[in-house]
């Protein structure tokens, strides 16, 4: 990337092309390589870290280590029993801290700067793109909602029964009317809970997908005007300072509305209308 | 020369189309946010012991109301660069 000349929109093509290799036919087969290697080495050092500190933890004076850890597992704990009014601790506070603290961990690898990034990435191997922000690849947010939807049902399935569920699906929310009306009912109750079931995790997914690519795609645009001369690199500078400024506090917002989101949505499957 | 014409056309259109989708999502977003912490000042200065819990509150639904908006701005910016419309061109 030094020595050639990039027109603007191959360099923003470069920095939005993932490292992508197929198995099989078809673009529909083939996997991000990148998004999937990061979110993983990030999933695993985040909860290794906290199972690490959690391991080593004392009930006395605790270490600055173990401290921030308490903080943040408190908060979540908080957030949580705010929301959910069943067994938490079994499984819906895990897997919030879980789903909180790796989605915060992806989001946070946008504060890395990019032309670095992607010429370490050509150093190693991957010269044609390496994208490493899982969650600016819409395949990764739709996979976290989609585990979050399938948990939704899963937990409607197990709270009222297969019966139970059914019968939600196509009598509730209007109920089933006179004898006669009962088919017309049963389309329009079940038409009803499908546009509940199909926007929930389409939103859920594109919501974070979209804060992150757009604000990929605004670094890159205000990093290209400062190729228009001096002025236009100033306004560069401090247009980027402030952008860079808001984007940490979309970082952390994003995370904490996916959590609370994922708590919201298993709390809902467990009520009944 | 033709094509180059029905390419500035296709690229013209999308050009007015992402205005479009930018700035009414803008539009809508901030209306409703000011709204929402319009109510959140009201009801902190009726109750100053809520501010805590009010302001937590406040930034989830900030994400919420950005979120249409800013799923139309990612949109926009794949027309801008990755437009598929000029696939029919086959070019």
């Amino acid at each position: 990337m030094a020595a050639e000349q990039l027109t603007p929109s191959e360099y923003i093509a470069h920095h939005l092309t993932f490292f992508n290799r197929p198995v099989g036919q078809g673009g529909f087969w083939s996997f991000n390589v990148d998004s999937i290697l990061v979110a993983a080495i990030l999933g695993f050092v985040g909860i290794g870290f906290f199972w690490w500190v959690a391991r080593g933890a004392t009930s006395g004076v605790p270490s600055k280590r173990q401290a921030f850890v308490e903080i943040f597992f408190d908060f979540i704990d908080r957030q949580v029993s705010d929301i959910f009014h069943g067994n938490r601790h079994r499984f819906v506070a895990p897997l919030a801290l879980t789903v909180g603290l790796w989605v915060l961990l992806m989001n946070a690898m946008d504060f890395l700067p990019a032309d670095i990034m992607s010429w370490i990435a050509g150093v190693l191997g991957a010269p044609h793109g390496f994208r490493f922000v899982p969650t600016a690849d819409v395949n990764t947010t739709f996979a976290l909602a989609l585990s979050v939807w399938l948990l939704m049902i899963g937990f409607a399935i197990r709270v009222k029964g297969p019966r139970g569920f059914v019968h939600e699906l196509f009598c509730e929310p209007f109920g089933v009317g006179p004898f006669w009306a009962a088919p017309l009912m049963f389309f329009l109750n079940f038409a009803f809970n499908l546009v509940e079931y199909i926007s929930k995790p389409l939103s859920h997914s594109l919501r974070l997908f979209g804060n992150m690519y757009a604000g990929e795609i605004i670094y890159l645009l205000l990093w290209m005007l400062a190729s228009a001369g001096l002025v236009a690199t100033a306004a560069a500078i401090v247009l980027g300072f402030a952008w860079s400024i808001f984007h940490i506090l979309i970082v952390a917002l994003q995370a904490y509305i996916f959590m609370m989101l994922t708590v919201v949505y298993i709390n809902m499957a467990h009520e009944s209308h | 020369m033709e094509k180059l014409q029905l390419i500035a056309m296709i690229q013209a259109s999308t050009g007015i189309g992402i205005g479009l989708m930018i700035g009414l999502g803008a539009l809508g977003a901030c209306v409703g946010v000011g709204i929402m912490c319009s109510r959140f000042l009201e009801g902190a200065a009726r109750q100053p012991e809520l501010i805590p819990q009010l302001q937590g509150k406040v930034f989830l639904l900030l994400g919420l109301i950005d979120a249409s908006f800013i799923i139309g701005l990612g949109i926009a910016m794949f027309f801008a660069f990755a437009n598929p419309l000029l696939s029919s061109l086959g070019s």
